[in-house]
């Protein structure tokens, strides 16, 4: 279960990331350090713009900083080559997106399966739809799934390689409050049942309600960093 | 001033530059195709029928034993006869210094009366009858031998050794392409043509007051078919050897059979690249209108009209066809350029009348435009009928839905992304049957140009390994009987000789009559033998005649049937013979029958009048020597020779023939796989980033994308092969001619080269696109909606 007392999933010391676009200098980040404990569920927050998508990015190895450290474990990952980056995202690493990201032309079944195939101790496909409660609508494609399907879809299948961290990036960005709650949910229970550590983007402050730890950024920084004293259960927030 | 939308234009061209260019490329090919060989037509025509008209070309030609120089008078009084010109001509053997064999040679006397067939000077002067040994030689035989005016040879003339004199080189509209009776190609050292005064011919053959060849210029309207009936009435009691028109002409038929070819050309590839081409503009246009459908609907929201909107793409799809074109149009002037000094090494014009091919430019526009509008047709009719509305809403996400294919794909078990290949390829199934048919053409294309590669290799198996295994052909001045073969096989370095007879005939079935030779085989022959195009040695029959399928059909003959074969030299006999056999040949138009049958059937003793020999390669200067020496000889053919003369003609054309094919079939495979590949990762890249973000690694995440591809092109290859096989007899079809018929045979390498060419290429237009894969940000393709 959670422990914070072995060594954290993932440090970032001073990681700065400056987007140039022509004469253009956009600094994304600005030093940020950060620390994410085994097991555990932290919401990132922060207003658009703020940096939390490329630090979620950098933590997940799609892209590199400009300055600074990234360690995943023992791992550095800013030493890391594009071979082993990949190699890094198939073994460790979930993502889920705000948009879902699933292969229109493949079943959530096969959307599943295209991670297993890969993944080296992978669950079944259909032990990961389960979970996520969509054991019913295997079968169906996504243009033929709702919004909040479609996205446990996308949850089902970062989770089905069992990967050490789930990284999500606005996952009810685009649902409604309902359909957020049920995403959430099926979050909330992946991170206490196989105790992944997950990093949850948002800039819907009323979800940071859920999680362990809330991390602030604003302006490419590191504002507040904080456990939260009590959680409540997904099904106890709404927007 | 450029509008907002022509400015829209050209960014849209820009965008998908290499894509328009992929199109351009293929429609220039065939365009280029078709201006080439057009153009060049059109010049050789051109250039014909002014040679021909200025230098009075007759029109119809026929050879008498020895006729009174009187009959050209009865000649001229034929019904629709113009002018009539006699002649003396015969063969004669040039012992010439530069050569150590004896060369062979026409001998023409000048024209005196009507002024036909005149030869044009184009270098020294005509010889003169008061010096009885000037001569005047034809320009490529001079050249090829440095026999400038004022230089001198040997010749046997009538059995008599001569030394001539060179006063001039000419050139003859006779005698555009030139070739020994019998030979297989022209060889402007061996043969040549030599014209003399028609006195000093008279005296060489004792003619005086006779000629032995007349040539007649029609009158407008005349039947060509009547005069030559008249004509071989006229002369028959002269020994004729049958009147013919320019169709037999031995210059005439080749250049008119190599126009006819090129005709074939013109017509036969370009359509199959055309048709690609509007294919591809309709699945590029297509796509980019899909695309665009947002600003579609506003440009109508804002009040563009459907015809303004409609214009706009047209003019896309018209840039893209006048590029094509403007490629097409200077390559096809560069290749006719090239074409055109290819040719001047067989045909020998004094000039050339260069055609500005603007027929074939206009033409080659209109098809061009015609092409990509067809091509843009639909993909902008989709697009006017956009209601504005509608077009606003992005287009709904691909609908994938389950069928009874999926079942059979589940049951294969294929990983995910082979599944997605699959799906891919059910989903868009017309974009998919465009890079087939795109891809098949490409293979039946190259499938139809390597072929004629296997053609010209099973001829020259044919004709070298099969039917003239001899090294040597003598030609006897007279029939002998078989004792001149044993005396041939006692000349130096002979190791076997065979005697052989050879006749020229006049074939009679009814009204349809033929020229044709008719050739005895004697028992037991091994250096020449019959040889049908399946590889098989025919024998002929005890009794009767065999003749080639084509023959047959054009005398409407049956084997069973009987056939009236004339003899247009001494004896001049006429044989009524059955035929026996009909055999599919290519190559030959001559009657075969069994030498004892056909002595037989003359009442007389066996004769030869050509010999074959096979000889030591060491003793062959000896061998010339005694050749040179012997007046019996009128004539030799080296067939070794020849031999090494067509290798090494198509060992030098060989490699740049083929490259030059395997560019033009192969830029079609790569412009359909190119555009396809390129509109998969336009509509993809998102998808197959989101596998990357997922730890596919590059490879995997082009193994979609190409593997797409080239389960496409396997699957195109048999139908390609098929349409190939079917283009392949098409251009047996359309090239043979009365001269060569083309062997119909592919080789295994033929399709195997084929293949390898169009997985290639195919494979290397994909994975430069799947280069495009590597350029997609991951952070960003996340953030977009699929
Ligand atoms: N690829 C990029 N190129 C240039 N600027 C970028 C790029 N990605 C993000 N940015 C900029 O970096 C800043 C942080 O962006 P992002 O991490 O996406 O913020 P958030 O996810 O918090 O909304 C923004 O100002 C954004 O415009
Ligand atoms: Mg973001």
């Amino acid at each position: 279960m959670r422990d914070t007392a072995s060594p954290p999933v993932f440090r970032a010391r001073g990681v700065t990331r400056v987007y140039r676009t022509g004469k253009v200098a956009v600094w994304a980040l600005r030093g940020v350090d950060l620390a994410l404990n085994e097991g555990e569920m932290v919401v990132l927050l922060g207003a658009s713009g703020s940096g939390k998508s490329t630090l979620v990015n950098i933590l997940g190895g799609l892209d590199l900083p400009t300055e600074g450290q990234v360690f995943f474990r023992d791992r550095e990952l800013t030493r890391c080559n594009d071979r082993e980056l990949t190699l890094f995202r198939r073994d460790h690493v979930g993502f889920v997106f705000q948009f879902y990201n699933l292969v229109p032309s493949l079943t959530a079944r096969e959307n599943v399966a295209l991670v297993t195939e890969i993944a080296r101790n992978p669950m079944r496909p259909e032990e990961a739809l389960e979970r996520v409660g969509l054991g019913a609508r295997m079968d169906h494609f996504p243009a033929e799934l709702s919004g909040g399907e479609q996205q446990r879809v996308a949850i089902a299948r970062a989770i089905a390689k069992r990967p050490d961290v789930l990284l999500c990036d606005e996952p009810t960005g685009a649902l409604d409050s309902a359909t957020g709650v049920q995403v959430l949910a099926a979050l909330n229970d992946v991170n206490r049942d196989l105790g992944t550590a997950t990093v949850l983007i948002t800039h819907n402050a009323t979800i940071q309600q859920i999680a362990h730890r809330v991390v602030v950024l604003a302006d490419g920084k590191v504002t507040r960093d904080e456990a939260n004293a009590t959680r409540l259960a997904p099904e106890e927030v709404s927007w | 001033m450029v509008g907002a939308l022509d400015r829209k234009l050209l960014r849209d061209l820009g965008r998908i530059w290499a894509q328009t260019l992929a199109i351009a490329l293929v429609l220039g090919c065939g365009i280029m195709m078709l201006v080439g060989a057009q153009a060049t037509q059109q010049t050789l025509l051109d250039t014909q029928a002014a040679w021909y008209e200025r230098h009075r070309f007759a029109d119809v030609f026929t050879g008498a034993r020895r006729a009174p120089a009187s009959i050209v008078d009865d000649a001229v009084a034929i019904d629709g006869v113009a002018q009539a010109e006699g002649r003396i001509t015969f063969t004669a053997m040039l012992d010439i210094d530069s050569m150590e064999e004896p060369a062979t040679a026409q001998v023409l006397s000048l024209p005196e009366r009507a002024g036909l067939n005149v030869p044009l000077v184009r270098r020294g002067r005509l010889p003169v009858p008061e010096h009885d040994s000037e001569v005047a030689l034809s320009e490529p035989f001079a050249e090829a031998h440095g026999l400038y005016p004022g230089e001198r040879f040997r010749a046997v003339l009538n059995g008599q050794l001569r030394e001539l004199q060179v006063t001039g080189w000419v050139l003859s509209p006779e005698f555009v392409y030139t070739m020994a009776p019998g030979a297989l190609l022209p060889d402007d050292r061996r043969f040549g043509l030599v014209w003399m005064p028609k006195a000093t011919a008279a005296a060489v053959m004792d003619m005086s007051g006779a000629v032995n060849d007349i040539s007649l210029r029609l009158a407008r309207g005349a039947d060509e078919r009547a005069v030559i009936a008249s004509l071989d009435a006229l002369l028959d009691p002269w020994g004729g050897t049958g009147a013919y028109g320019r169709d037999r002409q031995m210059s005439h038929a080749f250049l008119d059979s190599e126009l006819q070819q090129l005709g074939v050309m013109a017509a036969f590839l370009p359509p199959i690249f055309l048709l690609v081409a509007a294919f591809l503009v309709n699945m590029v246009l297509g796509r980019l209108i899909q695309l665009e459908r947002v600003q579609i609907g506003l440009l109508k929201a804002i009040g563009y009209s459907a015809r303004e909107i409609g214009w706009h793409y047209l003019k896309l799809a018209l840039t893209i066809g006048a590029l094509g074109w403007a490629v097409g149009a200077g390559f096809g002037w560069w290749i006719s350029d090239a074409m055109i000094g290819l040719y001047a090494d067989f045909f020998r014009f004094p000039f050339l009348i260069r055609s500005h091919g603007t027929e074939a430019l206009w033409l080659g526009a209109a098809l061009a435009a015609a092409t990509v509008l067809i091509g843009a047709g639909r993909a902008v009719l989709a697009a006017l009928r956009l209601p504005p509305a509608e077009a606003m809403q992005p287009p709904a996400p691909p609908g994938f839905s389950r069928g009874p294919t999926d079942r059979v794909l589940a049951w294969m078990q294929f990983r995910q992304t082979t599944m997605m290949i699959f799906r891919s390829i059910l989903r868009w199934p017309a974009r998919a049957a465009i890079t087939l048919v795109g891809v098949s053409a490409s293979v039946a294309v190259l499938v139809m140009s390597y072929f004629i590669f296997d053609s010209v290799d099973a001829l020259a198996d044919t004709i070298f390994g099969q039917a003239n295994r001899q090294h040597m052909t003598l030609t006897l001045a007279q029939p002998q009987t078989e004792q001149a073969v044993r005396d041939a096989h006692a000349l130096p370095g002979v190791m076997r000789a065979e005697g052989a007879y050879a006749m020229p005939v006049r074939l009679v079935n009814g009204h349809v009559t033929r020229l044709s030779a008719l050739q005895g085989h004697f028992p037991g022959a091994t250096l020449t033998q019959l040889v049908d195009d399946d590889g098989h040695v025919v024998t002929p029959p005890e009794d009767g005649l065999v003749l080639p399928e084509t023959l047959a059909a054009a005398l409407g003959l049956d084997p069973g049937d009987s056939l009236r074969v004339e003899m247009l030299a001494a004896p001049r006999r006429v044989l009524d013979l059955p035929v026996r056999a009909v055999i599919a040949q290519g190559l030959g138009q001559e009657v075969h029958i069994a030498a004892p049958a056909l002595f037989a059937a003359m009442e007389s003793v066996p004769q030869v009048n050509t010999i074959h020999l096979s000889v030591r390669a060491d003793d062959i200067p000896a061998l010339h020597a005694a050749i040179k020496a012997t007046p019996a000889i009128s004539g030799l053919s080296d067939w070794a020779d020849l031999r090494r003369q067509f290798d090494a003609t198509l060992a030098e054309n060989l490699l740049i023939m083929v490259s030059i094919y395997t560019l033009i079939g192969a830029l079609i495979a790569v412009g359909v796989v190119y555009n396809a590949a390129r509109i998969q990762v336009a509509e993809r890249s998102y998808e197959l980033a989101t596998l990357r973000v997922m730890g596919f690694s590059r490879v995997q995440v082009g193994y979609v994308l190409v593997g797409e591809m080239m389960l496409l092109t396997l699957v195109a290859l048999p139908f390609g092969w098929v349409m190939g096989y079917g283009l392949a007899q098409g251009l047996v079809v359309g090239m043979s001619t009365d001269v060569i018929q083309l062997p119909f045979q592919i080789s295994r390498r033929t399709f195997a080269l084929a293949t390898l060419v169009v997985m290639i290429a195919a494979l290397g237009a994909a994975l430069i696109v799947r280069r495009r894969l590597d350029q997609v940000d991951l952070a960003t393709a996340l953030k977009a909606r699929e």
